[in-house]
């Protein structure tokens, strides 16, 4: 009895961390999206969460079409609320038309300043040119081919 | 001298220092260990440990159903 007292009085003091993005329609324009954004601000707050940061991606290219649309703008909240709130969230998102996708994951911390995505554009500029970013894959040619370029070194 | 079935011994790109962290996000990042099919590379040949493989292969999906990565490329 006491430990149940105690893990309801750890959940008001310390909810988990989330992180949800959302991708709205491509034919939006930015305010409508920051809309989108503002009102699944407003639904968390209303459930007694918080959110930490909202961050706006753009309109991206999409891999692949999504309810025919080519392009999204992608929106990703850093949120610190209740599961519940989590919950009403995605209830009314899913309902929402004019938000295609989305997708919540629960995090151990939020990452401090901006994610890898605003970053991008500054990496895409250091690293131009080399496409050197392929992980190691050396070892595709075979056995044959590895050892003749041992035998040459 | 020839070693005929000898074989460097690869690390995993995900451990040591300054190592990157997987996250979903990170599409440049996640591309490096997908084939240009658009699946997901077997970590037999990029060498990622197993752990770090399960925790990979969960970020390429999530980013591919955000429209990140790509299920497939014809």
């Amino acid at each position: 009895m006491v430990r149940c007292q105690r893990s309801a009085k750890q959940k008001e003091a310390h909810m988990p961390l989330y992180e949800h993005v959302f991708l709205a329609r491509q034919d939006l324009a930015q305010t409508q999206v920051d809309g989108l954004a503002e009102a699944a601000t407003k639904i968390l707050e209303d459930n007694g969460g918080k959110v930490a940061k909202v961050e706006t991606w753009g309109l991206r290219n999409l891999a692949y079409r999504i309810r025919k649309n080519r392009k999204a703008h992608y929106v990703m909240l850093d949120v610190d609320a209740p599961a519940a709130a989590i919950a009403e969230l995605e209830r009314q998102t899913s309902i929402n038309e004019d938000v295609i996708r989305y997708m919540t994951v629960r995090v151990d911390a939020h990452e401090a300043g901006p994610s890898v995505m605003m970053r991008k554009g500054e990496r895409d500029r250091e690293r131009r040119g080399d496409r050197g970013d392929r992980g190691d894959r050396g070892d595709r040619g075979g056995r044959e081919r590895r050892d003749r370029d041992e035998a040459a070194a | 001298m020839a070693r005929p079935f000898f074989r460097r011994r690869k690390s995993c790109p995900f451990s040591g220092k300054d190592a990157p962290r997987i996250d979903y996000k990170d599409v440049r990042l996640l591309q490096g260990f997908v084939s240009e099919r658009g699946k997901i590379v077997p970590s037999r040949i990029t060498a990622v440990s197993s752990k770090k493989q399960r925790e990979l292969a969960q970020a390429i999906k999530r980013a591919r159903h955000l429209g990140l990565l790509p299920f497939i490329v014809k």
